[in-house]
C-alpha cells in the first residue's frame, strides 16, 4: 500500500491506518507545515489537499491516503525554484502576519482557483470559510488570491 | 474592492508562506520526552493529597512532578506573586495545574494523567465581582485579606459645580464581556537542559525576558542561566504572556528534573481553559451635560474581574482610569476603577488593554447625550472633542504633537458617506425584515506603557567585515511584523539597502531586557532605540573616515549606499568605509539605547502626565439586521488612524483590517461562557471568531502627523485598530434597530425581546 506526498511515494503499513493524518505527517514525516490549531476540524490551519481536495488532516487518518495524492505546503514549491505565484501573491498583498493558517489557507485558495480561475471576491470568502486568520481580517488574503488567479487561468 | 497597490515586504514571509518556518512545536530534539498538565474538576479547594503512585507506573511515563518538586519558587506573577506554577495548598480556578506528568510520548503522558488522583475539600467559591467586594465573601487568596485587587481613582474638579451645571443627566450602566485571544496557535514550549548548565527555552510566548523571569524563578536559577530563544509565533494578541510563560518555565522545570529536552504543546481546549482572557466590564455612568451640548461632569464607576491571579490588572485597568471620559473634555470627573477578584478564569492583557470596555460605553454615551439635548452626535462630538492645547481628564496638556480627531473623523465620514448614508438608516421602521444602519465612534490612546512600568528599549547594530549588518532589538516579533519594520527603519537612517540587512534571531542572552512588546509599543520604542544606534554607529564612521574623505566629521552623510562628504563630495562605497573601519580597528557597532520620555502619576486623585504621546482614531461601520433571522451582517467598515509615521504601509493596513475584525468580533459574536467558574466553549466550534465570509470589505486611511517625541515620528497601530469597532457597531445597529445594546456581544435576540 502506498501514497504519494509531494511527489514522492511513500509505501504505508497497515498499523500506521488508525494513525492521525496531522500527526503523522508532523512527527512521523517531519512535514510540519501543516498546524494543529483546534484539532476538530473547525480552524483550518491542518489543511492539505488530498487528490487536489483541501481536507483537514486533523480529522483524517492515514487509511484515508492509501493510493492518494497529497499536496502539503511543502509541496508547493521546490527549495531552490521561484515560489508559486499564489505564494508570491500572498507575501505581495500582505497576506501574512503570524503565518499560522498561511499553509492551510494557501492550500485551500490553490484547490479553490484549480476550479474557479476567475472568482469574485465573495466566491473566494466562501472558499476560505474553513480556514480562521486571527492576524489579517482576511482582506489582504483576498486580495492575495484574487491576484494569483489570473495565473491559474494560463 | 481593494486594489493590490504597494507590494508588501516582510523578512519572514518566504519562510512562512512555504511552511518552512519553524514554530515551537515544530522543533524537535534528540531524546526528548512531552509533558502535559494535570487539571481538576474544582474552582476552589483545599488540596489535602495528590497521589501519583498510578500514573508514574503508566507506560512510557517517566517522572509525575507537583509543587513540592519545584526547587525555586512556586508563586511568580509580574506584579503580585500570586500564580502559582503548580497548585500547592489550594485550587483557586478551573485552570489551575496540580501536576505535570512526563512520558516519552504526548499520548502516553496524557493517559497516565488522567490516573493522577487528587483530594480536595470544597470551599465555597465567588464568581461575581461585586459580590467578591463584600467584606463576607469567600477569599481567593487568604494572604491578601481582600479580594479587591486594585482601585484606581481620577479626582478633577468638582462634582457639585458640575453637574450644577447640567440641564440634563445620564445614568447609564454597560456591561462588556470576557474575550479570548485566540491566537491561532496554541502554548507550546520546548525546553533543552545544554551541557553547559544554561536551560534553553524556545517557546510561543510574546515576552522573552517575561518569560526568562518566570523559567528562572521557578528553576532557582539566576538569569543568566536561562536563555529565552525567539521562534516564530502563531499570534499573541496580548495573550502569550503569563500563561504562555508559565507553560514555558513548567516546561524548564521538567527539562531540569529529567535531564532530558523536554516539549510540551497545549491542545485548544487546555489553552482555553488555563489562559488569562479580557477584562469584562460592568461600567456605570453618570454624565452631566447642558442644553448647549457641553459635557459638565463625568462620575464613573467601574468594575472588573481579575479572576483568580492579578497579572496585570491593575496595569490594566489603570488604562480604563487615564482615558475614562474617552476622547473628550471634561472638567469635573470623579472615576472609580476596580479590579475584583473571583475564582473565574484570571483576565490579562489583551490587545487594546482596558480602553475597549470604556470606548464602547462612552461611545455609546456621548450619541444618548447628544439625543437628549437634541444635537446631532457629530456635532457633540466636536464641541467636546480633544483639541490642541487641550486638557485630558488628568491634567495632562496635550500640545507636544498633533491632537488629530476632527482630521480623523473627517476622513471617515467623507470616505464612507456618512451624512448621505445617515439618512437612509431605518430605526426599526423598515417595510422589509431588514433594517440598515451606521455608526462612528472615535478615540485617543495613550502610546505605549505610560505611567504603568520602566519604559526603554535597546538596539545592537553590528557591522560586519563585508559591509552586511546585523541588526537585533529588544522588541518581539509576534507576527506583526516588527522586525521587517526595524531593517526598514535602519535601512533608511543609514542610507544602505535592507537587503543588506539580516535580523539575528533574538535571545535573551545577546540583548538587554527591552520590557514587553505590547501596548502598540513595537514601532515607537524599536525605531527610537535603531535610530539612536545609528546616530552613534554614523559617528564611528565619521570619526574613521573623516580623514579618507578629507573633510570635517559633521560633513560626513550616508546616501544610496555610499558615505560621502557634503564639503567637498567625495565619496566612498559603504563597504569600503567598513573595510577603512576595520583596517584602523575601529569596529563599526552600536547599541542603541531608546528611553521613553518622563511621565507622571499621582495615585491619589489621578492626576498626571500620563503618557508621553497620544495616537487619534475613527472607525464607521454599516449593518443590516435581519429581523427575522436576528442576524447582524456587517457590510462595510472604514478606519483612518494617525499614527504619526507609516514604515511599512501594506503591513500597517493589515494592522488595522485584523484589529477592526477583532473589534467586530468582540461586538457582535465572541463571548467567553463561564459557569460556576467553568468555562463552556473551549475550542473554535462554540467560540466563535469572525470568519472570512463574516467580514466586510474594510478601508483603511493612514494619516501621517510626525510625532516630535518618537525618534522617526512613528507611533502605533495595534490596538488603537481594535478599540473602537465594537461602539461604531453598536451605534450602527442602533440606527438600524432604533433601540441600544447596552452589553456586548449585541444579541439582537434579546434586544427585539425586551422591547415587547
Ligand atoms: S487543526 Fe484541523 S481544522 Fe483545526
Ligand atoms: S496570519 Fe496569523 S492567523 Fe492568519
Amino acid at each position: 500500500m502506498k501514497t504519494i506526498i509531494n511527489g514522492v511515494k511513500i509505501s504505508l503499513r497497515a498499523e500506521w491506518f488508525d494513525k492521525d493524518l496531522l500527526d503523522f505527517l508532523r512527527e512521523d514525516l517531519d512535514l510540519t507545515g501543516a498546524k494543529r490549531g483546534c484539532g476538530i476540524g473547525v480552524c483550518g490551519t491542518c489543511v492539505i489537499l488530498i487528490n487536489e481536495l483541501p481536507v483537514q488532516a486533523c480529522k483524517k487518518t492515514v487509511a484515508d491516503i492509501v493510493d492518494m495524492t497529497v499536496l502539503t505546503i511543502e509541496g508547493m514549491s521546490n527549495k531552490d525554484d521561484p515560489l508559486h505565484p499564489l505564494q508570491q501573491a500572498f507575501i505581495d498583498a500582505g497576506a501574512i502576519q503570524c503565518g499560522f493558517c498561511t499553509p492551510g489557507m494557501v492550500l485551500t485558495a490553490h484547490a479553490f482557483l484549480l476550479k474557479n480561475n476567475c472568482p469574485s471576491r465573495e466566491e473566494i470568502r466562501k472558499a476560505i470559510k474553513g480556514n480562521l486568520c486571527r492576524c489579517t481580517g482576511y482582506q489582504q488574503i483576498v486580495d492575495a488570491i484574487e491576484e494569483a488567479a489570473r495565473h491559474y487561468r494560463k | 474592492m481593494s486594489k493590490l497597490k504597494a507590494k508588501a515586504w516582510r523578512n519572514d514571509a518566504t519562510a512562512k508562506v512555504t511552511g518552512r518556518a519553524k514554530y515551537t512545536d515544530d522543533l524537535k530534539f534528540v531524546d526528548m520526552l512531552h509533558a502535559v498538565p494535570k487539571y481538576t474538576d474544582h474552582v476552589h479547594a483545599k488540596i489535602t493529597g495528590i497521589d501519583t503512585s498510578v500514573a508514574e507506573n503508566c507506560e512510557g511515563v517517566v517522572c509525575v512532578i507537583t509543587a513540592k518538586d519545584i526547587p525555586g519558587q512556586v508563586y511568580w506573577g509580574q506584579i503580585q506573586k500570586d500564580y502559582p506554577m503548580l497548585a500547592q495548598e489550594k485550587i483557586r480556578t478551573h485552570g489551575d495545574v496540580v501536576a505535570l506528568v512526563v512520558a516519552a510520548t504526548r499520548e502516553q503522558a496524557i493517559v497516565a494523567a488522567g490516573k493522577v488522583v487528587v483530594d480536595v475539600e470544597k470551599l465555597p467559591a465567588v464568581f461575581n465581582p461585586k459580590e467578591a467586594m463584600h467584606p463576607d465573601a469567600p477569599l481567593v487568596h487568604e494572604d491578601k485579606g481582600t479580594n479587591i485587587v486594585v482601585h484606581h481613582r481620577v479626582r478633577r474638579g468638582d462634582m457639585k459645580d458640575g453637574f450644577e451645571a447640567a440641564d440634563f443627566i445620564l445614568d447609564e450602566k454597560f456591561n462588556t464581556q470576557f474575550i479570548e485571544h485566540a491566537y491561532m496557535e496554541p502554548e507550546s514550549a520546548v525546553c533543552n537542559p545544554r551541557p553547559d548548565g544554561v536551560m534553553e527555552v524556545y517557546g510561543s510566548m510574546q515576552h522573552p525576558f517575561s518569560t526568562r523571569r518566570f523559567t528562572a524563578a521557578i528553576l532557582g536559577v539566576p538569569l543568566s542561566e536561562v536563555e529565552v530563544i525567539t521562534v516564530p509565533m502563531g499570534g499573541g494578541f496580548g495573550g502569550k504572556d503569563d500563561t504562555a510563560a508559565i507553560v514555558c518555565a513548567r516546561t524548564a522545570l521538567a527539562a531540569q528534573i529529567t535531564g532530558r529536552p523536554v516539549k510540551m504543546t497545549y491542545d485548544r481546549e487546555w489553552s482555553i481553559r488555563e489562559s488569562y482572557k479580557r477584562h469584562p466590564y460592568v461600567i456605570q455612568y453618570k454624565m452631566g451635560v447642558s442644553k448647549d451640548g457641553r459635557i459638565t461632569a463625568v462620575q464613573t464607576s467601574m468594575v472588573t474581574d481579575a479572576g483568580a491571579y492579578c497579572s496585570v490588572t491593575p496595569w490594566v485597568t489603570w488604562r480604563s482610569t487615564v482615558q475614562c471620559c474617552g476622547p473628550y473634555k471634561v472638567d469635573h470627573v470623579h472615576a472609580d476603577v476596580y479590579g475584583v477578584h473571583t475564582n473565574n478564569v484570571f483576565t490579562g492583557a489583551m490587545r487594546g488593554f482596558g480602553s475597549p470596555q470604556v470606548n464602547f460605553a462612552i461611545e455609546q454615551l456621548v450619541e444618548m447625550a447628544a439625543e437628549k439635548v437634541g444635537m446631532d452626535p457629530i456635532a457633540f462630538r466636536r464641541k467636546n472633542m480633544l483639541r490642541q492645547g487641550d486638557t485630558t481628564v488628568t491634567g495632562q496638556v496635550l500640545d507636544t504633537h498633533t491632537v488629530s480627531l476632527d482630521q480623523v473623523l473627517s476622513n471617515v465620514m467623507n470616505e464612507i458617506d456618512y451624512v448621505q448614508k445617515l439618512k437612509r438608516c431605518t430605526y426599526g421602521m423598515s417595510d422589509s425584515d431588514e433594517e440598515y444602519g451606521i455608526g462612528l465612534a472615535l478615540s485617543y490612546r495613550g502610546m505605549s506603557l505610560g505611567a504603568e512600568g520602566v519604559d526603554f528599549c535597546s538596539a545592537i547594530v553590528n557591522v560586519q567585515a563585508d559591509g552586511s549588518i546585523l541588526l537585533e532589538t529588544g522588541i518581539h516579533e509576534n507576527g506583526q511584523g516588527s522586525e521587517s519594520v526595524m531593517i526598514l527603519v535602519l535601512a533608511e537612517a543609514l542610507g544602505v539597502k535592507k537587503e543588506r540587512i539580516r535580523y539575528r534571531r533574538p535571545s535573551t542572552s545577546t540583548i538587554p531586557d527591552s520590557g514587553t512588546t505590547v501596548a502598540s509599543r513595537g514601532t515607537l520604542m524599536g525605531s527610537g532605540a535603531v535610530t539612536k544606534a545609528v546616530d552613534q554607529l554614523k559617528a564611528v564612521f565619521a570619526e574613521g573616515l573623516a580623514e579618507t574623505l578629507e573633510c570635517g566629521e559633521s560633513d560626513i552623510q550616508f546616501k544610496d549606499e555610499k558615505i560621502l562628504s557634503t564639503s567637498n563630495n567625495k565619496w566612498i562605497s559603504f563597504e569600503e568605509g567598513v573595510s577603512i573601519l576595520f583596517s584602523r580597528q575601529m569596529y563599526p557597532f552600536a547599541m542603541g539605547v531608546f528611553k521613553a520620555p518622563r511621565v507622571s502619576w499621582n495615585e491619589e486623585n489621578g492626576q498626571g502626565d500620563a503618557y508621553f504621546t497620544w495616537v487619534y482614531g475613527c472607525q464607521a461601520v454599516e449593518v443590516t439586521v435581519n429581523k427575522k433571522t436576528k442576524k447582524v451582517k456587517i457590510i462595510n467598515a472604514v478606519a483612518s488612524h494617525d499614527i504619526g509615521k507609516a514604515v511599512n504601509p501594506p503591513m500597517l493596513l493589515g494592522q488595522i483590517y485584523g484589529g477592526m475584525a477583532m473589534g467586530l468580533g468582540y461586538g457582535l459574536s465572541e463571548e467567553v461562557v463561564i459557569e460556576q467558574g467553568v468555562i463552556q466553549n473551549t475550542n473554535f466550534h462554540k467560540y466563535k471568531i469572525l470568519r472570512a465570509t463574516d467580514v466586510p470589505e474594510m478601508t483603511g486611511i493612514i494619516v501621517e502627523n510626525h510625532d516630535p517625541r518618537s525618534p522617526i515620528g512613528a507611533k502605533g497601530i495595534g490596538e488603537p485598530a481594535l478599540e473602537i469597532t465594537a461602539p461604531a457597531a453598536a451605534n450602527a445597529v442602533k440606527r438600524a434597530l432604533g433601540i441600544r445594546s447596552h452589553s456586548i456581544p449585541i444579541k439582537v435576540k434579546e434586544m427585539l425581546n425586551k422591547e415587547v
